[in-house]
C-alpha cells in the first residue's frame, strides 16, 4: 500500500441549493478538512455533513464505483465522487452538481428520470418473440459474443457522459454516450430480433448518433473507460448500411 | 403526485433483484404494482454483486455431475444445519430456471469455450478440454463450500448484469417505480397488512400506500456494523426495522452474520470470493499459504465463516501484516495473470486501481473479513408470507426464508433473489387476486400522522443530545468489536448494556439542521432508532445461543450444539414496547440428518432426540409462533433420501 505522506488542509467550495427551501438563493459554501491517507470524497462530504453542515445533500450508495450514484463536477470535470481520491486533486477542490439533470439539492441530481426515459425511448431490452420455456436448455451463444456484450453492458449510467456532452446540454432528448451505447449493447445481442430498419429510426436522427457533435468528452469522462469511440464508430455504420439498403430496395 | 393517499394492487418495497423479479410476476399476473426505491432501481445494492450466481446446470468439466441434489446437499451443509431444508430443496431446484430466465432478459453470462482451457486449481495451473458439444453453454467457477463448479457468472459483474436486465423488463412491462422514497412503517390492522406510509426523500413529505399485498425486499442490515461492513451506506435494514416495529411480525436468526473473508483495507469494499474461486490465495505476513495447513481439503475455499475464523486466528496471532488500519492479510492473484484479471475479474481490476492504487497482476491486495451478509430477516413461510400478518410478504436478503441458515454459501444470495422474487411473487400475486382493496382509510390517514409526528418531533426537540452521526459510529464499533466474528458471554453482555444506552442516547440526540426537505441528518435520524433495535436483536440473540453455528461463533461455547440448539431464533419487539421477546422454532423439517459440513471442526453436540420425533413437531410448533398456512403441504418439496445418492 502505497500510503502518502498527506498533510494538506483542504479548501472545498461547494454549490449550494435547496429547492425545497423557499429561502434558498445559489450559491457556494466554503469548508476546510485535513486531508488523511486514501481520503476519497466520499470520505470528505461525509466529514463536511457531520462536522460542519448536516444539511449538505450529496447521494452514495455503494461507494466503490459500481452503482452511479454520485457523479458531480469536480473542478470542473464530472467524474464519480466515490473513487476520487483526494490526492489526486490540488489542495482547492471546487464541487457542483452535474449539469444536463435537475437538481435534487446541492450536489444530488436527478439521473434516475433521466435514465428511466432514456430506456423507455430507446426500447432498451432484448426484444424477442421467443416466449421463455423453463424447461428447456438456455439459447447458445459464444463466448466471444457474451464478452462484447458485457462490455457494453457494463455502463453504470451514473451520467457523466450526459453531464459532459455539448449535445445533451442543449437538447435534453440527445440520447448522449449512455444511451447510444445502450442501443449498441442491444445492437450486438444475437437475441434481439430488432431489424436495420427499427434500429435506423432508433438511431440515425438528429437525437442519435448524428447529434453528436465528435467532441467525445464523454469518452474522456467514462469512469468505467466504454469504449465510446468504437460505439459512435459502429452505429454511424451500422445506420450507413441500413441507408444504402434501404435505397437499393 | 402530491397525494397523500395512493392506492395500488401490489406494492413492493425496495427495488433492487428481489424486489423487481416479484414486481415482474405480480405485474404479468395483471396487477397494478408500485415500486418504491431509496435510489434509482439500477444503484440498488444488487449491483455490487461481482462473483456469481449457483445453479446446478453441469455445464463445464469440473461441474459435471452436479445436479439440485447437490446443490441442496452443499446449502445444508454450508447453513451448519440452521436451514429450512424444505426451502433450501425449492431454491435448489428452481435456480437453473431463474438462470436461463436471466439468460432470455439479456444477461451476458460467461460461456463455455469448447477445447482447451487453463484453470487454477489449489495452487496448480491446469488444463482442461471443455467439450465441443458444450461450447456456448452457460460456464461455472468455483466457489467456496461447494462440491462442484456451479457459480455462474458475467465476469465480475454478476449482479450489475443481472439488475439491468431485470429492470429492462420492469421498464418493458411498465411498472411504475418510485426512486428516492422510503416506507417508514406499515400500515396494518393486527393481522393483516394494508401498505405502508412513506417518506418522499426528494420533498421530506409523507404519504401512504393501500395495498392488497405489500412485498418488502429492502435487502440486508450491514450498516448496523458502521463502517465494518462491505454494504452499501443503503443497507439500513429499514424493511426489517419496520416488520420489528409492528410487534407481531417475528424477525428470524438475526444473530446470524456473515463476515466475509476478502474485503479490501482500509474501505471495505467487497473483493470477490470469484478470486480465491479462479485460484486465488490468501497469505500471511511471511507469505506462507495457512489456509493449505488449516482446511486441507477445501484450503481457500472452505465456507466463508470457516476462512474468516481462520484469518482472524491468524491476524490475532501475530501473523497479519501491520497497518496503519490494523491487521490485514494478503489475497494474491498475480499468477491469474493480466489477462485473465482484465476480463474475468475485471471490477476486481478497476476496485484495487481506485481504491489502493494497486495492479493485482503485480502486487498483493490487503484484505480482512468484514460484515458481508444478513443471513437473519423478516421470518417468513415458503410461500414469502411473513409470520404473524396476512398480505405481508418478504423476498431476497431482507427475508428469512430460510435457506441460508447461519452461514449462506457465496452466490447463494443473488441466486435466492431472483428464485425467490418468482416464487414470492406469485404468492403475492395470487393473494392480491383474492382481496379486495380495504377502503378503511383511517388506519391509513393514523399511521401517516404517527409518521408525520415522529419527524416533527425530531425537528422540535432541542438541548444538548448527542449528535445521531456520533451515535451511529459508537453502534458500529459495539457491533463490530464486540458482537463479531468471535463473541463471548462477556462481550455480548457488554454490548447489550452499551447498546442500551444508545437507545438512550438516541432518544434524547438532537438535530443540528433544521432544513426543511429531505434534510439528509433528519433522513438518518429517522432510521437509527430501528438500527439501533435492530443492533439489539443481534446482541441478544447471539448472547442467548449458548452454541457455535455457522458465522455465530461463541468461544465460550464452540461446539455446534443439535441437542439443544438445532432451532431457529424469533425476536418480535413492537415499537413501543421496552425489551424484546425471543423464542425459538424448530428450523424445519429435517431430511439430511446433522453431520459434519466437510470443513471446519467435526465435533459437536449430537440430538438427543431421534429425527422422526423432531419432524412430527415441527408444524405444529412453527404454526404456534405464527407461521401461516401455505396452501402446498409442509415438506412437500423435499425430495426425501434423494440426497443418499450423490453424498460423498
Amino acid at each position: 500500500m502505497n500510503e502518502k505522506n498527506t498533510a494538506r488542509r483542504l479548501r472545498f467550495e461547494i454549490f449550494r441549493y435547496n429547492p425545497q427551501d423557499p429561502d434558498s438563493v445559489p450559491h457556494t459554501d466554503r469548508f476546510e478538512l485535513d486531508e488523511t491517507p486514501f481520503m476519497t470524497l466520499y470520505i470528505a462530504l461525509n466529514q463536511i455533513r457531520e462536522k460542519h453542515d448536516p444539511g449538505l445533500q450529496f447521494d452514495f450508495s455503494c461507494r466503490s464505483a459500481i452503482c452511479g450514484s454520485c457523479a458531480m463536477m469536480v473542478n470542473g470535470r464530472p467524474a464519480l465522487a466515490c473513487r476520487t481520491l483526494t490526492s489526486d486533486l490540488p489542495e482547492d477542490i471546487q464541487l457542483y452538481p452535474l449539469p444536463a439533470f435537475k437538481l435534487v439539492g446541492d450536489l444530488s441530481v436527478d439521473t434516475g428520470t433521466w435514465f428511466r426515459e432514456m430506456v423507455e425511448r430507446t426500447e432498451a431490452w432484448v426484444h424477442s418473440q421467443l416466449p421463455f420455456d423453463p424447461a428447456a436448455e438456455e439459447q447458445r451463444m459464444s463466448d466471444d459474443i457474451a464478452a462484447a456484450i458485457y462490455e457494453n453492458d457494463r455502463c453504470i449510467e451514473c451520467g457523466c457522459c450526459v453531464a459532459s456532452c455539448g449535445a445533451a446540454n442543449v437538447d435534453d432528448k440527445f440520447l448522449a454516450g449512455a444511451g447510444l451505447n445502450r442501443i449498441a449493447r442491444f445492437m450486438m445481442d444475437p437475441r434481439d430480433e430488432r431489424d436495420d430498419a427499427q434500429w435506423f429510426d432508433l438511431v440515425a436522427n438528429e437525437q442519435g448518433v448524428f447529434g453528436c457533435f465528435g467532441l467525445m468528452a464523454c469518452a474522456d469522462v467514462c469512469p468505467k473507460e466504454l469504449p465510446l469511440l468504437e460505439v459512435y464508430g459502429y452505429l454511424r455504420r451500422k445506420s450507413l448500411s441500413a441507408g444504402l439498403a434501404a435505397r437499393r430496395k | 403526485m402530491t397525494g397523500k393517499l395512493v392506492t395500488t394492487d401490489v406494492l413492493v418495497i425496495g427495488g433492487g433483484l428481489a424486489g423487481e423479479r416479484c414486481a415482474i410476476e405480480a405485474a404479468a399476473a395483471g396487477h397494478e404494482v408500485l415500486i418504491l426505491s431509496l435510489v434509482p432501481p439500477r444503484r440498488s445494492h444488487s449491483c455490487a454483486a461481482q462473483g456469481g450466481m449457483q445453479a446446478a446446470l453441469g455445464n463445464n468439466v469440473k461441474a459435471a455431475g452436479d445436479n439440485p441434489t447437490v446443490h441442496f446437499l452443499d446449502t445444508v451443509r454450508g447453513s451448519d444445519w440452521g436451514a429450512d431444508q424444505e426451502v433450501a430443496n425449492i431454491f435448489a431446484d428452481e435456480a437453473p430456471i431463474a438462470v436461463r430466465e436471466l439468460a432470455h432478459y439479456g444477461v451476458p453470462w460467461t460461456r463455455v469455450r469448447g477445447g482447451r482451457n487453463k484453470y487454477f486449481i489449489k495452487g496448480e495451473e491446469v488444463e482442461i478440454d471443455e467439450a465441443i458439444e458444450n461450447d456456448g453453454l452457460i460456464t461455472h467457477r468455483d466457489f467456496g463450500g461447494t462440491a462442484k463448479w456451479r457459480a455462474c457468472y458475467a465476469a465480475a459483474g454478476t449482479g450489475h448484469a443481472a439488475l439491468y436486465a431485470v429492470d429492462c423488463e420492469v421498464v418493458r412491462l411498465g411498472i411504475t417505480v418510485r426512486d428516492r422514497t422510503e416506507a417508514v412503517a406499515l400500515i396494518h390492522d393486527g393481522s393483516r397488512c394494508l401498505g405502508a406510509v412513506v417518506r418522499d426523500l426528494r420533498t421530506g413529505g409523507h404519504f401512504s400506500v393501500m395495498a392488497k399485498a405489500t412485498i418488502i425486499a429492502t435487502g440486508g442490515y450491514g450498516r448496523i456494523y458502521g463502517q465494518y461492513t462491505t454494504n452499501a451506506t443503503i443497507n439500513e435494514g429499514t424493511g426489517a426495522s419496520i416488520a420489528l416495529d409492528t410487534g407481531i411480525v417475528p424477525l428470524g436468526n438475526m444473530e446470524a452474520v456473515q463476515f466475509h473473508p476478502t474485503t479490501l483495507v482500509p474501505s471495505g469494499i467487497l473483493v470477490t470470493e470469484g478470486c480465491r474461486g479462479d485460484g486465488g490465495y490468501l497469505l500471511d505476513r511471511n507469505l506462507e499459504r495457512f489456509m493449505v495447513q488449516r482446511e486441507p481439503h477445501k484450503q481457500e475455499l472452505a465456507s466463508r465463516d470457516v476462512v474468516s475464523r481462520h484469518m482472524a486466528e491468524v491476524m490475532r496471532d501475530g501473523d497479519g501484516v501491520d497497518s496503519p488500519y490494523g491487521p490485514h492479510l494478503w489475497l494474491d492473484i498475480r499468477h491469474l495473470g493480466e489477462e485473465h484479471l482484465r476480463t474475468k475479474l475485471l471490477e476486481v481490476w478497476d476496485i484495487c486501481r481506485d481504491f489502493v492504487g494497486l495492479n493485482p497482476a503485480e502486487s498483493l491486495i490487503p484484505v480482512r473479513p468484514t460484515q458481508h451478509y444478513s443471513m437473519g430477516g423478516i421470518r417468513v413461510n415458503k410461500d414469502g408470507q411473513a409470520y404473524g400478518l396476512l398480505g405481508l410478504f418478504a423476498a431476497g436478503e431482507a427475508a428469512c426464508w430460510d435457506m441460508h441458515g447461519f452461514n449462506r454459501l457465496g452466490g447463494n444470495s443473488l441466486a435466492e433473489t431472483i428464485v425467490s422474487g418468482r416464487i414470492v411473487g406469485r404468492h403475492a400475486a395470487a393473494f392480491a387476486s383474492g382481496m379486495t382493496l380495504r377502503a378503511d382509510t383511517g388506519v391509513a390517514f393514523d399511521a401517516l400522522a404517527t409518521a408525520e409526528k415522529r419527524a416533527a418531533d425530531w425537528m422540535a426537540r432541542t438541548g444538548k443530545g448527542r449528535s445521531v452521526f456520533e451515535i451511529r459510529d459508537a453502534m458500529g464499533e459495539v457491533m463490530m468489536q464486540k458482537v463479531g466474528i468471535f463473541r463471548t458471554g462477556d462481550e455480548l453482555r457488554e454490548a447489550v448494556a452499551e447498546l442500551g444506552q444508545l437507545l438512550n442516547d438516541c432518544d434524547n440526540a438532537v438535530l443540528r439542521c433544521k432544513d426543511p426537505g429531505l434534510n439528509p441528518e433528519l433522513a438518518f435520524a429517522l432510521r437509527l432508532k430501528g438500527m439501533l433495535r435492530l443492533s439489539m436483536t443481534v446482541a441478544r440473540g447471539a448472547l442467548a445461543r449458548t452454541e457455535s453455528r455457522g458465522a455465530h461463533f461463541r468461544t465460550d461455547f464452540p461446539l455446534r450444539n443439535d441437542r439443544e440448539w438445532l432451532n431457529r431464533t424469533l425476536v418480535r419487539w413492537g415499537a413501543e414496547v421496552g425489551e424484546p421477546s425471543f423464542s425459538y422454532e424448530p428450523t424445519g423439517i429435517i431430511d439430511l440428518p446433522p453431520g459434519h459440513r466437510g470443513y471446519g471442526s467435526d465435533e459437536r453436540i449430537e440430538m438427543a432426540m431421534s429425527i422422526d420425533d423432531y419432524n412430527r413437531d415441527v408444524p405444529g410448533e412453527q404454526a404456534r409462533q405464527g407461521r401461516l398456512d401455505s396452501n402446498e403441504e409442509m415438506g412437500s418439496r423435499l425430495r426425501r433420501g434423494a440426497w443418499k445418492a450423490v453424498a460423498g
